[in-house]
C-alpha cells in the first residue's frame, strides 16, 4: 500500500502494467484522500462520475490521483437522492471543468463556485444526462453563457470563436482587454463534443480501439495505445514483449511528429516562414516514410488490443535508425539558426511564461508541465512496460516561456530519437499480438504518455457481460487554465503565438 | 543569416511536381458554374465542425512546401466572407451546428462547400446520437465530397486543382 501522509484506505493493486491502486471509500474518506494526495505534492490526473445502478452501487464518482509514485483511484458513491459529492476544486483547480461536466453529463453534482455548464451547450437539456442507461432522446435545449465580466473604465471584450481564423480546432475564447493588454482569458469549449464515451461503451473492444484511436487525431497512438492497456488489464491479456516495444516505437514517433510540426507552426507565427517551410518538411518526410511501414501517415490502426498491428523486418529497421540520424543532423542546424534569430527570439523570451508554482497548482501535466521545470512524465514517475527497460530521459526546461516550449520540443524529439534507435537495436524476436488470458476484472486503468501529456482510459465492467463503462481523460484538461493564465498580462497579439507554443486538444477535451 | 541562406539553397525545390489533372468525375451544375465563374484564386475558408484534428493534419500537410497548395493560387482565408469554398470536416457535432450554418450564409454566391473525410462524408467512425448529427450534407448542402480517414493532402490538391482549373480536364 502507498506511504501517503494521513489516509488509511485499504487499497487494492490493480492489474495492468501501470503502478495503480483503487478503493471504494465514504464522502468523508474520498475528500480526506484528494487532500493527502494533495499536501504530499500529487497532482489530480483526472475526475469522472459513471452510472453503476445495474450493479446496484449507484452513481459512482471516481479520483484518478497521481500520487507519490502510484496511481490512486479512488470511488466514491453519490449520495442517493440528492446525487451529492464533496467538492475538490478548491484542493485541485482543475477539477472544477471536470466537476461541471459531470454535471453535464449524469447528473451528479457538489456544492461549488461554478456551476456553469461546460460540455452542455444546446443539444441536451439540463435535466437530460447523456451517460446514464436510461437516457433517451435529448431535448435540444439553448441558453447564452455567461462569461465572467471584467468591469473597469475602457474594459472591452474580444469574443473569438468558435470558427478561428486558421486552421484550427473549434473552440471559443474571451478576452477581457485594455487596448491590446489582457486583464483576462476564459475559454469555453465544448463545441466539438461527439459523445465518445458513451460511443466506446457500446461497441466491443475490436472496435472501440479504432474509436479511441480518432479521439484527438494528433495523438492516435497514445489514445489507441490507453484504451488497449485497459482492456488488456480488465481482460488478462500478457502482450508480447516484441508488441511493447513496437508501441513504444510508435508512440515516440507520433510525439516527434508533432513536436515538428509544432515548432514549424511557433516558427510562423513569430514571423519566421523559413521555420515554417523546414519544419514542414521535414515533417512531412517523417509521415512518408510511416505510411508504408505502418500503413498510415498518423499511425493510425496501429495498436490493436493485445499487441500492435505493423512490424519491422532488419532492412525496415536499419532504415530507420538511419533516418532518425539524418533528422537529429538536420535539427542541431536548424535550433542554432532559430536559437540565432534575434527577431524571433524578441518574440519567444518571456512571452506566455506559466511557472513552476502555478504549474503545481493547477495540477499542469505533460509537456507545458515540464517547459516549467516541473517532473511530469508518466514514463518516468510511474514506470511501466515498456518504458520501465528504456533510457527514458528527463527533458525539462526551467522557464516555463514560449522560448522554452520551443527548446523542449527540440530536446524531447532528440531524446525520442534515441529511445527509437535503442528499441530498434533492441527488438525483441517474438510474436505481435495475444489472446486474452482466463481473468476478468472489474476496473482497469490504460495510461501513456502522449506527445502533449498523459492520456488516461479507465474501463468498468462491474456485471459480467454487463456494459462497459470507459472514461478517457486528454491532459489538456489540466492544461487549458494554465493557457489562460500564460495570456495574463501579455498583448492581444501575442495570444497567437501563446496559443500555438500550448497547442491544446480540443476534440481530445471535448470527445 | 549566412547558416541560413545555406539552409535555403541546400533545400532547393523540394515541391512535389503538379499531378495531372484528375480523371473527369460527374460535375453538378453547381460545380460548372463555379468553374467557369471563378476560375483560378480560389479562397478557401475551413470549419472544423467535429473532427479529431486529422482532417486539419492534412489540410495543414497541404499547405506545406511539398504539396504547395498556394501555387494553384488556392489560400486559406480567415472569414466565410472573402471565401468561395468552405471546405468542413468532422461529423457536424449539435454544438457546432449554428456556427456551420452562420458561416455558410456568410459566403457569397457563387460558394461550393468540400465535405473532407469520413466523417464529413457521413462514413466515419463518429456515428450521429445525442451530440452528432452525422454528415455535412444533413445540415448544409454539399457540392464534393473526399472520403479518407484522414483524405490524403494531395486529394485535396487535386480536388481544388480541378476547381480552379478553367479547363475542362480529360475524360
Amino acid at each position: 500500500m502507498p506511504k501517503t501522509s494521513g489516509f488509511d484506505a485499504h487499497l487494492t493493486r490493480l492489474d495492468g502494467p501501470l503502478p495503480a491502486w483503487q478503493a471504494v471509500v465514504d464522502h468523508t474518506a474520498w475528500r480526506a484522500g484528494c487532500a493527502s494526495c494533495r499536501a504530499d505534492g500529487g497532482h489530480l490526473a483526472s475526475l469522472w462520475g459513471t452510472d453503476a445502478r445495474h450493479a446496484g452501487k449507484g452513481f459512482l464518482v471516481h479520483a484518478l490521483l497521481a500520487w507519490t509514485g502510484r496511481l490512486v483511484w479512488l470511488s466514491t458513491q453519490a449520495g442517493d437522492t440528492a446525487l451529492h459529492y464533496p467538492d475538490i476544486s478548491d484542493l485541485f483547480p482543475a477539477a472544477a471543468r471536470l466537476q461541471r461536466a459531470m454535471t453535464d453529463l449524469l447528473g451528479l453534482a457538489c456544492v461549488s463556485a461554478d456551476t456553469r455548464p461546460w460540455l452542455r451547450h444546446g443539444a441536451w437539456s439540463a435535466t437530460d444526462f447523456p451517460l446514464r442507461d436510461d437516457f433517451m432522446t435529448a431535448t435540444a435545449s439553448e441558453a447564452p453563457y455567461p462569461f465572467v465580466r471584467v468591469a473597469g473604465e475602457g474594459v472591452h471584450e474580444i469574443a473569438v470563436g468558435p470558427i478561428h481564423a486558421g486552421i484550427i480546432e473549434s473552440g471559443h475564447f474571451r478576452f477581457s482587454v485594455v487596448g491590446d493588454d489582457v486583464l483576462r482569458l476564459e475559454s469555453r469549449l465544448g463545441y466539438l463534443h461527439k459523445g465518445v464515451e458513451k460511443a466506446l461503451g457500446a461497441l466491443p473492444p475490436a472496435q472501440a480501439v479504432r474509436l479511441a484511436g480518432r479521439i484527438c487525431g494528433d495523438s492516435t497512438v497514445a489514445y489507441a495505445l490507453a484504451y488497449a492497456m485497459a482492456v488488456e488489464a480488465l481482460d488478462g491479456y500478457t502482450v508480447a514483449p516484441r508488441a511493447q516495444a513496437l508501441r513504444a516505437l510508435l508512440l515516440e514517433r507520433e510525439r516527434i511528429a508533432n513536436h515538428l510540426g509544432d515548432i514549424g507552426a511557433i516558427c510562423g507565427d513569430g514571423g519566421l516562414a523559413f521555420g515554417q517551410a523546414q519544419f514542414g518538411l521535414l515533417k512531412e518526410h517523417w509521415l512518408q516514410a510511416q505510411q508504408p511501414l505502418f500503413g498510415h501517415r498518423y499511425l493510425m490502426d496501429t495498436i490493436t488490443v493485445g499487441g500492435v498491428a505493423c512490424d519491422l523486418g532488419a532492412a525496415d529497421a536499419a532504415a530507420m535508425t538511419a533516418q532518425c540520424h539524418e533528422l537529429a543532423n538536420a535539427l542541431h542546424e536548424l535550433e542554432e539558426i532559430i536559437s540565432d534569430h534575434a527577431g524571433l527570439q524578441e518574440r519567444f523570451l518571456g512571452t506566455g511564461r506559466v511557472t513552476a508554482e502555478q504549474v503545481e497548482q493547477y495540477d499542469g501535466v505533460g509537456l507545458i508541465a515540464r517547459a516549467a521545470g516541473v517532473r511530469r512524465d508518466l514514463r518516468l514517475e510511474f514506470p511501466h512496460a515498456p518504458y520501465a527497460d528504456l533510457p527514458v530521459e528527463d527533458t525539462r526546461h526551467p522557464v516555463g516561456d514560449v522560448a522554452a516550449r520551443v527548446a523542449l520540443r527540440f530536446a524531447e524529439i532528440h531524446a525520442a530519437l534515441r529511445l527509437i534507435c535503442r528499441i530498434l537495436a533492441t527488438l525483441p524476436e517474438g510474436p505481435l499480438a495475444t489472446a486474452p488470458g482466463t481473468a476478468r476484472r472489474t476496473c482497469a486503468l490504460g495510461g501513456a504518455e502522449g506527445w502533449r501529456g498523459e492520456v488516461f482510459v479507465t474501463l468498468e465492467r462491474h456485471a459480467a457481460g454487463g456494459p462497459h463503462r470507459v472514461h478517457v481523460h486528454d491532459p489538456s484538461w489540466q492544461n487549458w487554465p494554465l493557457l489562460e493564465l500564460a495570456a495574463l498580462d501579455g498583448l492581444v497579439p501575442d495570444f497567437p503565438l501563446i496559443n500555438k507554443s500550448f497547442n491544446l486538444a480540443y476534440s481530445g477535451h471535448d470527445l | 543569416m549566412r547558416k541560413l541562406i545555406k539552409r535555403i539553397l541546400a533545400t532547393g525545390l523540394p515541391t512535389l511536381p503538379l499531378p495531372a489533372l484528375p480523371a473527369r468525375m460527374a460535375d453538378t451544375d453547381a460545380v460548372t458554374a463555379f468553374r467557369a465563374q471563378v476560375g483560378r484564386a480560389i479562397a478557401v475558408r475551413h470549419v472544423d465542425a467535429g473532427s479529431c484534428n486529422a482532417c486539419e493534419l492534412e489540410i495543414h500537410a497541404a499547405n506545406n512546401i511539398y504539396y504547395n497548395l498556394a501555387r494553384l493560387g488556392v489560400h486559406f482565408v480567415a472569414s466565410p466572407r472573402h471565401a468561395d469554398v468552405l471546405l468542413v470536416t468532422g461529423p457536424v457535432s449539435r454544438h457546432m451546428v449554428n456556427a456551420l450554418h452562420d458561416a455558410y450564409a456568410a459566403m457569397p454566391a457563387p460558394k461550393l462547400v468540400l465535405a473532407f473525410g469520413d466523417c464529413a462524408a457521413g462514413c466515419g467512425v463518429h456515428c450521429a446520437n445525442y451530440a452528432t448529427v452525422g454528415r455535412v450534407a444533413d445540415v448544409i448542402p454539399v457540392d464534393i465530397t473526399l472520403p479518407g480517414c484522414p483524405p490524403t493532402p494531395l486529394a485535396l490538391v487535386d480536388a481544388l486543382h480541378r476547381l480552379a482549373s478553367a479547363k475542362t480536364a480529360p475524360d
